[in-house]
């Protein structure tokens, strides 16, 4: 949240500081008023208290002194805050209504989903133009998911039932990490995905190039890999759009070598990776969805370099 | 009136012989005795909390450094799932019973609770629901969904295993022991107060377990059932909290969180009430603002029950509704203020003195301001949906629970252990304690602001290098190790002071309250004449009160016709009737046993064990209420 980037984030970001001032300014009082009290217990002791009397009296000053600094302060500053509470919860709901576009994203467990407009799927990396309202639909496939992108914006939750709303807006080009705020089981601490913020225009390509399908592989080990992935467990679960793989249980490959991590942020896209988790998923993420294969060394190099084509 | 005064002047045999318990180690097992039931609540408590703790340490060891692989992601998951459940439910929530159990029968002037055999029962079901849950390790299927357990990840479809029916049932299990304990406090307060002991005579620290009996008996049902749902969901096949079948997750979510909220309060309400006991003392000085302080408790139980949808401000709930829980959460915050500024005025208006206990107090204070302060900015929302899960959160509650509990607890102990043991904790050793605690502590929890602002979710095993985290977790963890080896020195204190600490005396603090006007340790019957009160601070005022032996002149009551003590009226405290108090049995511990063989049948589906756990359930309870003529045999 600090470092805010987004306008969401960065409305949070100045309201914080104002909270923490308050905050800062309490404590500082209390604190003071301990000091005194400790300062003072080195005052003379009446001669009644050292032979053991305890005063009978209230301090005169104890019944307003426990008002005010008790109550009415308090409630002023409360008030003031509770005041300044639903003024931001009216700025950071507004935008939302007038979006340019509408992503949606659903949390499965341990990875994320995004559809655009016009077809394009991508997974663990979400993509939006800079100064824009981009409003994101929240659902779930499963377990409760949080979806929060704390430069940019508040979390919201992914309910089983439900579809909620948030929405994105930067002027800042950038790479934002985003991470599942809501416990949802074994691999929440590896439930990561980027937010991708580009230009209008840069944008605008890259999500028609994501509409595309796959194209058909060239040169003899990717066209081997294209055959090993149809024909063998991955596309039990995987879909590449433009092949005969269709499963929808995992993340849509069909731009895997556009995207900068793997494994929902666990790992780098690079060749070694990529062979590295398709022969073991759960060693890099133990307890993900995705089971070990038992491909031959040169499949996989096969498959790797069939995946490093898909643009 | 009549039937008070006969039983009071009848001679026969004396007080030893009434209430003398048989001794030896068999006896801790048929004891009905407040004090030593309380003690063993305190013992048994305190090892929970050192469980609770090296779950944390493990934790905290595992996130030293990004990356790590000390422990694998489900250890992870079901160390802080128990960690959460051990703190809240088996420390916690007992610990205050442990000392109310104790304390409130002295503080009140009574020979014991008003059910001294359902408080026994209170203890053995508390135990035999803690070793229940931890018996999940025994099996390797230990609950793992955190201490809020959200459906559907702990629905049956995400959490096939028994892992969380050892949660479900075990706090279905705990919630009979403290509701049993919630029912005798609220009944012991109102019934049994000392003549005299007007309404506006209650120790402050009695009103806090006031307040927080009641709060057990309005919060817990909702727990109960949410639990009784989720098992019928998981065992059954019902679709209480099943989106796909017409339930809704979001129904665990209230349900829990009414529970859930409240039960803050029921852990803070009766620690500040120690916090309150203490100063007095330890100022020379009377609480100035008692009736603030008392309408504070009181009014933080109630609106405590509006307030629990502050945990669900990131579910998608509509604005409005969540303005209005966002007001009551701001306003909260005032009867906290209310107390604060009304200890400070003690501070301010007395003489501090730096005693060890003291020394909790003080620290107690600056951390809990912190909390507060932390938490009022959870109530604007906003703010709330961003650091909401993040390790902000465990930064904030820790402030308040270790703060607001944990500090006032071990001041309390040093101030409440020489009475109960006769001998004193030493001085240099606690002084030490506290200031490892206090630096360990801030230590440890500080940063966790810093990781949550930073982004870093809570209830993850691991995380990535290169995000900022990496520094403030690693100082984290050391001062949770500072931490822990400040409440290592107190138990040590504790075991020390067991056979070399000063011996006490009747009252080596000069306090205020009636447990310092008899013996340390106080006898099986507390006071050899229940007292006549005539002040807030009996001690004090009325000089008669030495050695727990009320001259009758003075309003001292020996009740020597039997195993007996008083019964008075709710508002004035005038003698309304005398009550025969039962003896030592074992009933209580079968029937425990018996629940304990139960809910292991339950668990593991073995019904034929369920059925043998029943039996002996029933045969322990048909023996605690078979008719017998001992009440009336003086
Ligand atoms: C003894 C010192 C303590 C330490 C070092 C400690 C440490 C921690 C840590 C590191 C976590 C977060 C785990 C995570 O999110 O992954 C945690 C969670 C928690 N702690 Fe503590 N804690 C301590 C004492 C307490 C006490 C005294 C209480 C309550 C009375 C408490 C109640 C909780 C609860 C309710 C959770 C949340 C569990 C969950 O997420 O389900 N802790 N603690
Ligand atoms: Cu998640």
């Amino acid at each position: 949240m600090l470092r805010a980037d987004g306008l969401g984030a960065l409305d949070i970001e100045r309201f914080w500081w104002i909270l923490f001032g308050i905050s800062a300014a309490v404590f500082a009082i209390v604190l003071g008023l301990m000091m005194v009290a400790l300062a003072r217990r080195h005052r003379p002791v009446p001669a009644d208290e050292a032979a053991g009397k305890h005063p009978e009296d209230e301090p005169a000053w104890g019944g307003s002194f426990i008002l005010f600094s008790g109550v009415v302060v308090p409630a002023i500053i409360l008030a003031g805050t509770f005041g300044l509470t639903l003024h931001e919860m009216n700025v950071l709901s507004s935008p939302g209504h007038h979006a340019a576009m509408t992503i949606t994203v659903t949390g499965h467990d341990w990875w994320w989903e995004a559809r655009y407009p016009g077809g394009a799927i991508t997974a663990n990396e979400i993509h939006i133009p800079t100064g824009e309202v981009v409003r994101v639909r929240l659902l779930t496939a499963d377990v409760i998911h949080s979806f929060w992108v704390p430069q940019l914006q508040t979390k919201t939750d992914m309910i089983p039932g439900r579809t909620n709303e948030t929405w994105l807006e930067t002027g800042q080009p950038g790479r934002y990490r985003g991470q599942c705020a809501q416990f949802c089981g074994l691999q929440h601490a590896h439930m990561i995905f980027y937010v991708v913020a580009d230009p209008p225009d840069t944008f605008a390509t890259w999500l028609a190039g994501q509409a595309q399908p796959a194209p058909p592989p060239t040169g003899a080990l990717a066209t081997a890999g294209e055959q090993i992935f149809t024909t063998q467990t991955c596309a039990g679960c995987h879909a590449i759009r433009g092949t005969s793989a269709a499963a929808r249980i995992g993340p849509d490959l069909t731009h895997i070598a556009s995207r900068q991590t793997i494994g929902a942020g666990v790992l780098d896209n690079t060749a070694g990776n990529l062979a590295a988790w398709i022969t073991d998923p759960q060693h890099a993420k133990p307890g993900a969805d995705m089971p070990p294969t038992d491909l031959t060394p040169d499949q996989v190099q096969a498959l790797v370099a069939y995946l490093q084509t898909l643009n | 009136m009549a039937t008070v005064h006969d039983a009071t002047s009848s001679s026969s045999p004396s007080l030893e012989e009434m209430w003398g318990e048989p001794q030896g180690l068999g006896s801790w097992l048929s004891t009905v005795d407040h004090k030593r039931i309380g003690m063993k609540y305190l013992v048994t408590a305190m090892v929970f909390l050192v469980a609770g703790g090296v779950e944390s340490l493990i934790m905290r060891a595992q996130l030293a450094q990004p990356n790590l692989h000390l422990i694998s992601p489900e250890v992870y998951n079901q160390l802080f799932t128990m960690h959460g459940v051990t703190m809240m439910f088996l420390f916690a929530t007992p610990v205050l019973s442990g000392f109310g159990n104790y304390l409130v029968p002295l503080m009140i002037g009574a020979r014991d609770m008003a059910f001294p055999r359902l408080n026994a029962f209170g203890y053995w079901v508390f135990l035999a629901s803690g070793i229940f849950l931890y018996s999940a390790f025994l099996t390797g299927h230990v609950p793992d969904a955190g201490w809020f357990n959200y459906v559907p990840l702990s629905g049956p479809r995400f959490a096939p295993g028994i892992n969380i029916d050892f949660y479900a049932l075990g706090l279905i299990f705990v919630a009979i022991s403290t509701t049993a304990g919630a029912i005798n406090f609220i009944v012991t307060i109102l019934k049994m107060r000392a003549p005299g002991m007007s309404i506006n005579r209650i120790p402050i620290f009695v009103w806090g377990e006031l307040a927080m009996s009641f709060s057990i008996v309005f919060a817990l049902p909702t727990l109960t059932v949410a639990c009784v749902l989720l098992e019928l969901e998981r065992k059954f096949g019902f679709h209480f909290f099943d989106a796909g079948h017409g339930g809704d997750p979001l129904l665990w979510q209230h349900l829990f969180w009414i529970f859930g909220h409240p039960e803050v309060y029921i852990i803070i309400l009766p620690a500040l009430g120690m916090v309150s006991a203490l100063i007095p003392t330890f100022t020379g000085r009377r609480m100035v603002g008692y009736i603030w302080i008392v309408i504070a408790e009181m009014a933080t139980a109630l609106i405590g029950f509006g307030v629990w949808t502050h945990h669900m401000f990131t579910t998608g709930l509509p604005q409005v509704a969540i303005s209005f829980v966002a007001l009551s959460s701001f306003f909260i915050a005032i009867p906290s203020g209310v107390q604060i500024f009304a200890w400070i005025a003690t501070l301010i208006a007395g003489r501090p003195r730096l005693k060890t206990p003291m020394l909790f107090v003080l620290g107690f204070l600056l951390v809990f301001v912190i909390g507060g302060l932390s938490g009022v900015m959870f109530a604007a929302v906003p703010f709330d949906q961003q650091v909401h899960d993040s390790y902000f959160v465990i930064a904030h509650f820790h402030y308040v629970m270790v703060g607001g509990l944990l500090f006032p607890l071990f001041g309390a102990l040093y101030y409440w252990l020489p009475k109960m043991t006769g001998r004193m904790m030493g001085e240099g050793l606690g002084k030490w304690s506290f200031w490892t605690m206090f630096a360990g502590f801030n230590v440890c929890f500080f940063p966790m602001h810093v990781m949550g602002i930073l982004g870093q979710p809570r209830r993850t095993y691991t995380y990535q290098a290169g995000l900022g985290w990496t520094g403030p977790n690693l100082i984290s963890t050391i001062g949770a190790f500072l931490l822990g080896l400040g409440i290592a020195l107190t138990f040590w204190n504790w075991v020390w002071s067991r056979w070399h600490g000063a011996p006490a005396g009747n009252d080596p603090w000069g306090g205020d309250t009636l447990e310092w006007a008899t013996t340390s340790p106080p006898p099986e019957y507390n006071f050899e004449t229940i007292p006549t009160v005539a002040s807030l601070e009996p001690t004090w005022d009325q000089p008669n009160l030495r050695d727990g032996a009320q001259p009758p002149e003075a309003g001292g009551r020996p009740l020597l016709g039997g195993h007996l003590t008083l019964s008075t009226s709710l508002l004035d405290g005038t003698p309304r009737a005398v009550v025969f108090m039962p003896h030592a049995t074992l009933a209580p511990v079968i029937a425990s046993l018996g629940l304990l063989v139960g809910f292991w049948g339950v668990v593991f589906g073995a019904w034929l064990l369920a059925g043998v756990g029943a039996t002996v359930f029933a045969g322990g309870m048909i023996d605690w209420f078979w008719p017998r003529h001992q009440t009336q045999e003086t």
